[in-house]
């Protein structure tokens, strides 16, 4: 699976790395970065939770 | 005044053909052996690969594995001539589309050929060059359907996904990838977006198919420099910057921007290096669009990159919150040196930003200014240290303006009246 990141999207408001920091990071400026691809399992329930965490869904899951 | 001028060996096939200050009549153009089709698709797709010709917008992809995705890609696909180019320092395109309208449609016509479309449009911003394409279509009009479709002169007007969303009806803004326009461009079908000095090669490596590795391994750029007049010229790959940069006047030149903004700063120590895109991308630079701007001796480095950041924020399409924020953040910084006014900890700020922000925009320009800084930061970081709290006398002076004038083409003449006399 793979973890997409609209940039157009994407405000900034940090919502989506609670629930998945192994798999996204936050710059200085609070814009997400995906720095690394859900591995099956739980890493995956965590790329899910962070899709819908974000309130302007900039995250999307492809496999 | 942009002067127009070959360095390309004499009797070798060029783009710049033989009046570049007029533009070239259907007739002209088929004196010169475009427009037949003797070569069938697959063969000219064959000498296109061949002959390595690599697309002239800027990324350098090959033209043949795009051609083939294209026409491999299931349904009836859409060839779009991109001539909208948004780096303030390049004129070739639209040289190209206002002089020699006919060579780019008929490479857009090869391109069709080639990958089974049955549409096609010409792309652009510059309404002399849309006159003169229309004309061009009205003078010889195609065997498919081409229609023009203009849009509004922006950095990022050219950029691929907002070419294919401008021509679906929308802004001319980035799209976020994939899909690619090869995949799913206009109306949903896979398009062939080709920079128009790439479709000129095509229809060049048809026409004169012996001269094909010299047409694919020539290119035109835009030079720039201080003092004198900027110069569009041809030249073949392999030649010094140094070279070049004597041809435009500017010949000790104590740096270079490269590839319109996409090459970043380079040092003099490298103008021995040859132009050729894999060369001066194994150096850490790129060609780009073929847009170089010297710097003259009395020009200062952070002023250019300071000048160069300012336009790049200023054309940010603001659709994306990191590039309108980053580009911004990096403009400021650089900015803050050209006067001597540094907030503490400026390089190593600096150095996160120019690693951090790389490839998290929509489209290449937070890229570019990224790449920019970083390019400062790496050829002249003693530079770098002496803005920080002193101003500089030559960053106080404005930058010279990065963008190059268009040169003048004249309109086709006026046929002469038979009775006129002879003029001596
Ligand atoms: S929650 Fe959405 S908008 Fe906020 S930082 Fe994450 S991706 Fe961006
Ligand atoms: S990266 Fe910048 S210029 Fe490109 S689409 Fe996003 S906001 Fe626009």
């Amino acid at each position: 699976m793979k973890l997409r990141l609209d940039p157009t999207r994407c405000q900034g408001y940090g919502l989506c790395q609670e629930p998945a920091p192994d798999l996204i990071d936050i710059d200085d400026f609070g814009y997400a970065s995906v720095v690394a691809d859900p591995a099956p399992g739980t890493s995956e329930d965590a790329a899910r939770a962070a899709v819908e965490a974000c309130p302007n869904s900039a995250l999307r899951l492809e496999r | 005044m942009t002067r127009i001028d070959s360095l390309t060996p004499r009797e070798t096939p060029g783009v710049l053909g033989a009046a570049p200050g007029v533009t070239e009549d259907a007739e002209a153009y088929a004196a010169t052996g475009g427009y037949r089709t003797r070569t069938a698709p697959a063969e000219l797709l064959a000498r296109v690969e061949a002959a390595g010709l690599r697309g002239r917008g800027g990324a350098g992809f090959p033209t043949a594995i795009k051609l083939r995705a294209v026409r491999d890609a299931g349904e009836p696909p859409v060839v779009v001539a991109n001539g909208e180019e948004g780096e303030p320092g390049s004129v070739k395109d639209r040289w190209l589309l206002r002089a020699r309208p006919h060579l780019v449609l008929d490479g857009l016509l090869r391109a069709a050929e080639i990958t089974g479309a049955r549409r096609g449009y010409v792309y652009l911003s510059d309404a002399t060059a849309a006159g003169r394409v229309r004309r061009a279509l009205d003078e010889r009009p195609p065997r498919l359907p081409v229609e023009v479709v203009e849009t509004p002169h922006t950095y990022v007007a050219g950029e691929e996904s907002a070419v294919v969303r401008r021509i679906n009806g929308g802004p001319a803004l980035p799209t976020a990838k994939p899909p690619r326009a090869y995949e799913e461009g206009v109306d949903g079908v896979p398009t062939l977006v080709a920079n128009v000095e790439t479709l000129a090669r095509i229809a060049l490596i048809a026409a004169r198919p012996d001269g094909r590795h010299h047409t694919a391994r020539s290119t035109l750029v835009t030079l720039a420099g201080a003092g004198t007049d900027p110069l569009l010229a041809e030249v073949s790959y392999g030649r010094t910057l140094r070279t070049l940069a004597r041809a435009q006047g500017t010949p000790e030149p104590a740096g270079v921007l490269m590839g319109g903004m996409f090459g970043g700063l380079i040092g003099p120590h490298f103008l021995d290096l040859a132009l050729d895109p894999d060369t001066l991308t194994t150096a850490g630079t790129a060609l780009g669009c073929g847009a170089i701007r010297f710097l003259g001796p009395d020009e200062c480095p952070v002023s250019l990159a300071s000048a160069a950041l300012a336009h790049l924020a200023a054309e940010s399409a603001r659709q994306c919150g990191i590039c309108v924020t980053g580009t911004g953040s990096i403009r400021d910084e650089v900015g803050s040196l050209t006067t001597g006014t540094a907030a503490p900890g400026l390089v190593s700020r600096l150095h996160r930003r120019v690693t951090a922000l790389p490839g998290r925009g929509a489209c290449g320009l937070l890229d570019a200014a990224a790449g920019t800084a970083r390019s400062l930061l790496q050829v002249f970081p003693h530079l770098v240290r002496s803005h920080l709290d002193t101003p500089c006398p030559s960053c106080v002076a404005p930058a010279a303006p990065l963008t190059v004038a268009v040169p003048h083409v004249a309109g086709r003449a006026v046929p002469r009246p038979r009775t006129a006399p002879c003029p001596r």
